[in-house]
């Protein structure tokens, strides 16, 4: 079994909004399951980390909860992207594909430093 | 900006907990479920899969303390629990509570009291236009400093002055308006044309003065719905005003204040044809009320109008030599008297202030080393140093915010008592204390103030905490009882200083309010050159159209004196123009027969009188004789003058049968000198004698003129007869503002600001006393109980009551002389900043300040002297079995 990575810092919050983004409405066990799923099992995720964050999230206006009920009908809080939340994906995407293509000019083969 | 709103949230999140515990439950045990459910199917056995769960979700309790943390503010919600605790922590000590909130309370009641009036009168804008440019105009003369304006000089001033936007006079005036009652003289403002447009008020009903208008009158708020009933067809109607029909053409707003003319009701307009003054430029009776042009300021507009009044000297040499300008913003005009003694006064809360802050820091610093042990006990237990001055912060916060809404309270309820207290017949001369209230900028005040309260609240028992570091780094030592006699110690010295501090403060005040006292004393003790009681007086005004005349002024005056005369309790009646202790000015300029003359204006104040005047008031006649009823105008014209002209014109020669006469010695000018009398405090109580001439009533009449009354009975008894005696012979004739000299005297704004002064330092020098007083006593005590043990030995060693009684009485002692010490150099520094408020005793009186000083001991020695006594009562075996 390979080691499971911790998710990194502030990445979370960019985590969930894709998820959400993808997925529709939501509720926290659901994320979990998906940012594990989507990460191949990579991925370990503290859930009891998850529920503030998305706490915050819901404080900072990105997302907004709902109690609903679930696919085998059990009573649970969903959670869906607010507009806000969609711009700020958007804006964080695009934040991230940046950084990640610099650092990844690092690591490509053949290139001399200038 | 999401930030902000999630700090929102949250600090919303300090409500509603329940609800948001119960829903936070439910999610998580729908999580758990959802994954247990999952982990089944994958086939685990239901514990397993529990197991797993929870695992997985880091425990239970710990998630949700995680999302309790960010659900809202932790510190916050320590802070209110700290609250919580801390008043149940005061309740256990509620002297202490109650003590520090009523000490604070007090000290910021005084203090924003004060400062609401400040703020009324020195801070708040005047009500007009863009008030910052805005000027007060007048001329200036050697004799006078600022003087009023001519109308010649306001109009070529006005053409040649580049500095101004807009510029108008104004003078009072006054009317007789016909009532039911017969006539009754109104006061009135008589101004330029474009006065309200210069203030820019705009009526409140009709419109302002037309371009040519003559006799058109605007009415003040107050008489408009007073006098005619509010009405809006008021507008054009015609009113009979001294006999003459002005036309009604507007109203002014009720808001609308101009304190130079407080009390006028009714407003005209120049008249440059009808008004004698209006054509002489020599005839000074106005004031200017100027808009600064944009870019133009103070200095550059009085150096304009300085080069024109030059100018004007150069063309108008008999009238306008020495004549220069003077430029004040309007507001140094409106509250320009009023700023010393408000200086005073903030000086004296802000002391007060001082002292209660000082107060209260000392029983918090007692009470924190009563509470050494707790602080040792939670130190123990784990508390940091930060979490302990939270605790602080909390204790402060209570306590100033229960004081300071005690405070407020206590304070709008001073101000309206301050406010009561100023005589009703002064409020037209500060119509800005009209709206009195707590404004944002006092509250602002009071805010600083609280929060300045809480500092020394925290601060305090946090700086206590952290000097004795001994407490802290050897918590063991803190939790044992015997250590008191040792740290004690260090704390008896901050003690000892902040009591020296609060006596010297006290000191200041107290010699303060003996300065005032003093002053005021002085004041009214001042020579008047006339006995002062059993006069009434009561201002006449007759309408010119019947009475403008030489011989029938004249005979409407023997009647009214006659009809006076014959009321019960009045001995003898006199007129006059201008009555004594009113001002210097009404002045005129004259030349000596037989004396060189270079130019200069001799200035003299000017008083037509009738032949009782001296008898009545009892001055006395220093040479020759008083006049007789019988010189009118067909006799030769006659002069009186006081001692002062006398001496300063007439040194060593005989001023009788010499000739007064006008600058240019005009025959019809000339009158002769007949008597002398000793001088009358014509000006300000606290003003210089001027030189005067007094002239014959019968040679010089006027249609307005007081009269005074000499009684055999109580002056005041004769008051509400004067003006329906006046109104039975003559109904057409007006009369106003009966008054006694005394009352007249005592009420004098001189008198006035002295007597506010002195009683209010005076109160607050009381309060700063107790405070003081009761500082001293709990340092002496505190110091006698933490010395129990000391005491019995020194008992069991063999001293005496005596000596034991001398310990304590030495210490406080020490203080007290530490205390006087700087209080006296803080006095005399006090004393020399507000000297200009002080009349006839200088800064460093020393009867007051050793008075005070004497005092300050006697009190302080009745201070200690209860725990001297328990000091000596002490059981020397009692005391070391305690121990």
């Amino acid at each position: 079994m390979p080691t499971k990575a911790d998710v990194w810092q502030g990445t979370l919050a960019l985590m969930v909004f894709k998820t959400l983004e993808t997925m529709g409405p939501l509720h926290g066990y659901g994320i979990a399951r998906r940012i594990e799923q989507t990460s191949g099992n990579l991925l370990s995720l503290n859930y009891g980390t998850l529920y503030p964050a998305l706490l915050k999230l819901e404080q900072e206006g990105s997302i907004t909860s709902e109690w609903g009920v679930s696919d085998n009908n059990r009573k649970a809080k969903f959670y869906k992207l607010t507009r806000a939340g969609r711009k700020q994906l958007e804006r964080e995407a695009h934040d991230w594909e940046q950084a990640t293509a610099i650092l990844a000019r690092f690591f490509a083969p053949g290139e001399e430093p200038l | 900006m999401r930030t902000l709103r999630s700090w929102m949230v949250r600090l919303g999140g300090l409500f509603g907990k329940k609800r948001r515990e119960a829903e936070m439950t439910e999610e998580l045990e729908s999580h758990l479920e959802m994954h247990i459910s999952d982990n089944v199917k994958a086939g685990m056995t239901p514990a397993q899969a529990r197991r797993e769960a929870l695992l997985k979700l880091g425990g239970m309790e710990l998630a949700k303390e995680a999302f309790r943390e960010r659900s809202t503010l932790p510190f916050l919600e320590y802070l209110v629990m700290d609250c919580r605790f801390s008043v149940r922590q005061l309740r256990k000590t509620p002297f202490f509570a109650c003590t520090a909130a009523v000490v604070l309370a007090l000290g910021m009641c005084v203090s924003v009291a004060i400062s609401a009036f400040v703020d009324a009168a020195l801070i708040k804008p005047l009500p007009y236009a863009d008030p910052a440019r805005l000027v007060a105009v007048t001329e200036s003369s050697p004799q006078f400093g600022r003087a009023n304006l001519s109308y010649l000089d306001y109009k070529d001033w006005k053409r040649y002055s580049t500095a101004f936007r807009s510029f108008d006079v104004y003078t009072g005036s006054g009317f007789l308006f016909a009532t039911t009652n017969g006539a009754e003289p109104v006061p009135a403002g008589n101004v330029s044309r474009w006065f309200f447009q210069t203030l820019g008020v705009a009526p409140f009903l009709g419109r302002d003065f037309s371009a040519d208008g003559p006799r058109e009158v605007m009415l003040s708020h107050q008489i408009w719905q007073n006098r005619f009933g509010g009405r809006d067809n008021v507008l054009g109607q015609p009113v009979a005003l001294s006999g003459e029909v002005y036309t009604v053409v507007g109203v002014l707003p009720a808001s609308f204040q101009f304190a130079p003319l407080g009390a006028a009701e009714f407003w005209t307009t120049i008249n440059e044809k009808n008004d004698g003054c209006v054509t002489r430029r020599g005839c000074h009776n106005l004031d200017a009320v100027g808009r600064l042009n944009d870019g133009v300021t103070v200095k550059s507009a009085l150096a304009n109008l300085t080069a024109i009044a030059k100018q004007l000297e150069l063309q108008y040499p008999d009238t306008n030599r020495n004549r220069r300008a003077s430029i004040l913003p309007l507001a140094d005009e409106v509250t320009g008297d009023f700023i010393p003694i408000l200086m005073v006064l903030m000086g004296g809360a802000g002391l007060l202030l001082l002292i209660a802050c000082v107060n209260v820091s000392s029983l918090v610093l007692a009470r924190s080393e009563a509470r050494r042990q707790e602080m040792a006990v939670r130190v123990a237990l784990g508390a940091s140093f930060s979490r302990l001055c939270t605790q602080f912060v909390a204790e402060g916060v209570v306590v100033v915010l229960s004081a300071s809404a005690l405070g407020l309270l206590l304070a709008s309820w001073a101000m309206q008592a301050l406010k009561n207290l100023i005589p009703l017949e002064m409020m037209p001369r500060m119509p800005f204390l009209a709206d009195l209230t707590l404004s944002g900028r006092v509250l602002v005040y009071a805010g600083a103030v609280s929060f300045l309260g809480v500092l020394l609240f925290s601060l305090t028992p946090a700086l206590h905490l952290a000097l004795s570091a001994k407490a802290f780094s050897q918590t063991r030592g803190g939790l044992m009882e015997g250590n008191r006699g040792s740290t004690g110690y260090g704390w008896r010295r901050l003690g000892s200083r902040l009591v020296v501090a609060e006596l010297a403060i006290a000191m200041i005040l107290l010699v303060g309010a003996g300065l005032f006292g003093k002053s005021l004393y002085r004041l009214l003790q001042v020579d008047l050159g006339f006995r002062a009681d059993h006069l009434a007086m009561i201002e006449v005004a007759a309408p010119d159209s019947r009475y403008a005349k030489n011989e029938q002024n004249v005979a409407l005056a023997r009647d009214l004196v006659n009809q006076v005369k014959s009321l019960p309790g009045v001995q003898s009646v006199a007129l006059t123009t201008i009555p004594p202790v009113s001002h210097n000015g009404s002045t005129a300029w004259i030349r000596f027969v037989g004396k060189p003359y270079d130019g200069t204006h001799i200035e003299v104040n000017e008083r037509d009188v009738s032949s009782e005047y001296f008898t009545t008031l009892g001055a006395k006649l220093a040479r020759g004789r008083f006049f007789t009823d019988a010189e009118d105008r067909s006799k030769p014209k006659v002069v009186i003058i006081n001692q002062k002209l006398a001496t300063k014109y007439f040194a060593g020669e005989d001023p009788i049968g010499r000739q007064i006469g006008d600058p240019k010695l005009t025959p019809k000018s000339l009158c002769t000198i007949i008597g002398v009398i000793e001088d009358i405090r014509d000006g300000a109580l606290d003003s210089e004698i001027w030189p005067a001439q007094y002239h014959p009533f019968n040679q010089d009449t006027s249609t307005d003129f007081i009269m005074i009354a000499r009684t055999s009975q109580k002056a005041e008894s004769v008051l509400p007869t004067l003006g329906s005696a006046i109104h039975q012979l003559h109904p057409d004739v007006g009369s106003r503002g009966e008054e006694t000299m005394q009352g007249r005297i005592d009420n004098s704004m001189t008198a006035y600001l002295h007597r506010s002064a002195a009683w209010l330092v005076g109160g607050f020098a009381a309060v700063a006393l107790l405070l003081g007083i009761a500082g001293l006593y709990g340092v002496i005590a505190y110091s006698v109980s933490q010395r129990t043990r000391e005491i019995g030995v020194r008992m069991a060693l063999g001293a005496g009551h005596g000596s034991i009684y001398r310990m304590v009485m030495r210490e406080a002692g020490w203080l007290a002389v530490a205390g006087v010490a700087l209080g006296t150099a803080g006095s005399i520094a006090a004393g020399t900043v507000s000297r200009k408020l002080l009349f006839g005793v200088s800064s460093w009186d020393a009867p007051t300040l050793v008075g005070v000083a004497v005092a300050l001991g006697i009190a302080a020695m009745m201070a200690s002297f209860l725990p001297a006594k328990r000091a000596a009562s002490v059981d020397p075996v009692e005391a070391l079995r305690t121990e």
